[in-house]
């Protein structure tokens, strides 16, 4: 009896308390960088595209909603032919991203990417690529791989032996 | 002339204010559950409301196949007719009243039992188990509470010495009956809550256990009618409270007596709102002996008591 009337009243004294509500369209909530939103393709600090199409983003995803075409560019450097992302599959998990060795493909803090049309949910490279480096500034995949490719020589990197003579009988 | 528009603006300020409703309660479950509610469109959300009525009205009205379709389509027409009728005996202020009746509290008292009619009706012509147990539970409950709400209400009339309403407000120009009969309020409270199966007492249509009890089947403006209706009664419930014990329409002079009735009515509306707000809903059991034998007994002491006193000194 004396609880039903203490519920009712401390129910009476929500009048006072803070709303919780965030009024979204004109109050954008706070994402954290490390939020799994819309996901891009990002270039190394010399603008280079960072993707080397070796297809494990697409052979993670656990919903198949990624697809690319490897290329072959000069000097030997592969980069994808096209690449897309279907949205409208797509569940937001992150798995692309933590597959990618060249940290290429990044999911970043938005999520207003509604449409009309359902087709408007494909990207294409040309939507998804980006002219900055997204979350991980300063890194350079070929700094570290053991492949020259115009960035380092190959064995002149700081944490690599320079390349041994196999056919050589000296230590 | 003078009759007929009475006649429209009861009409007009019950079928309003139940409209109303729909965004009152919602933005006033929400102010206490930290929360903002309906507040787009319109001013403060205002144009909800009619939002939310064109919407119903543009269900698609689905009788089911299955159905008995000539009561399952009066069935929501009979709680609209019997709590609009009992609008007719109440007076929102002298003189504004459409029929003052000298039999208004029994008028009331046998239109609310009438309602049970349109839910167990209702229940019944859907043909669907879920309807039925709403139904049922609807029936045992409201024939229940009608007990010792007719009973609660007698110990009012005792003290007014008349069953017209607007007698009864005349009555308390010495004291609302809120303080003689305070248990009288209780217990009526209480019934109007069961009466109007509202939550917490929303046993019948329970969504938790029974989808939406007996109105499961209804779809469109059918729903609408039930779904108004309950707020219609939430309304006339109020009303009731505001006339029987907090003195109607009676109040400080600066102000119309149409306005003192409905702020009384809107204060009562606002604790049915509170109470959904803060209580969970009983077992039915348990709410059958709550009623049985506990409010039941209160309200003939509460009687027994009034008569003795009103007979002995």
């Amino acid at each position: 009896m004396i609880s039903i009337l203490r519920s009712i009243w401390l129910t009476f004294l929500h009048i006072f308390h803070k709303r919780e509500t965030v009024e979204y369209p004109e109050v954008k909530p706070y994402l954290a960088p490390r939020y799994r939103g819309r996901i891009v393709l990002t270039r190394d600090p010399d603008r280079n595209e960072r993707c080397v199409a070796c297809y494990l983003c697409a052979a993670v995803c656990p919903v198949d909603c990624i697809s690319l075409q490897a290329a072959t560019g000069e000097k030997g450097r592969r980069h994808p032919e096209f690449f897309r992302i279907n949205f409208s599959r797509c569940i937001f998990c992150g798995f692309c991203e933590e597959a990618c060795p060249t940290n290429a493909i990044q999911l970043i803090p938005d999520f207003e990417m509604g449409e009309y049309i359902r087709q408007n949910l494909v990207y294409e490279k040309e939507h998804l690529l980006i002219s900055g480096e997204g979350k991980y500034h300063g890194y350079n995949f070929y700094k570290h791989a053991g492949v020259a490719m115009g960035v380092k020589g190959k064995g002149e990197g700081d944490t690599e032996y320079k390349p041994v003579d196999v056919k050589d009988l000296m230590p | 002339m003078n009759y007929l528009w009475i006649i429209l603006g009861v009409i007009f300020i019950a079928l309003s204010i139940a409209a109303g409703l729909i965004w009152v309660e919602r933005r006033l479950l929400s102010v206490w559950q930290d929360r903002l509610g309906p507040n787009r469109v319109g001013p403060f959300g205002l144009a909800q409301v009619i939002a939310d009525t064109l919407k119903l009205f543009f269900k698609e009205d689905w009788v089911p196949p299955f159905s008995d379709k000539v009561v399952f389509t009066i069935a929501p027409g009979i709680l609209m007719v019997t709590i609009l009728l009992t609008f007719a005996v109440i007076p929102f202020g002298p003189e504004f009243c459409v029929f003052d009746s000298n039999i208004g509290v029994l008028f009331f008292l046998g239109n609310s039992s009438l309602g049970v009619y349109s839910i167990v009706l209702g229940g019944w012509a859907s043909n669907n188990k879920y309807s039925l147990i709403g139904a049922m539970r609807a029936s045992a409950q409201m024939l229940t509470y009608e007990v010792f709400m007719g009973l609660s209400l007698m110990g009012v009339v005792m003290m007014a010495d008349t069953f017209s309403f607007s007698e009864i407000v005349e009555a308390q120009r010495g004291g609302w009956f809120i303080l003689p009969q305070f248990l009288g309020f209780v217990v009526f409270f209480i019934a109007g809550i069961a009466e109007t199966h509202r939550l917490p007492f929303d046993i019948p249509e329970a969504e938790g256990e029974l989808i939406a009890g007996y109105h499961s089947e209804y779809s469109g403006m059918k729903f609408g009618m039930f779904f108004v209706g309950e707020y219609l009664g939430i309304t006339l419930i109020s009303a009731i409270i505001a006339t029987m014990f907090f003195g109607g329409w009676l109040g400080p002079s600066f102000l119309p007596p149409v306005f003192w009735f409905l702020l009384k009515t809107f204060i009562f509306i606002g604790v049915f709102i509170l109470l959904r707000a803060s209580l969970p809903r009983p077992r039915y059991d348990q709410l059958m002996k709550l009623g049985w034998k506990l409010l039941f007994p209160i309200a003939l002491l509460n009687l027994l008591v009034t008569g003795a006193i009103l007979i002995f000194l």
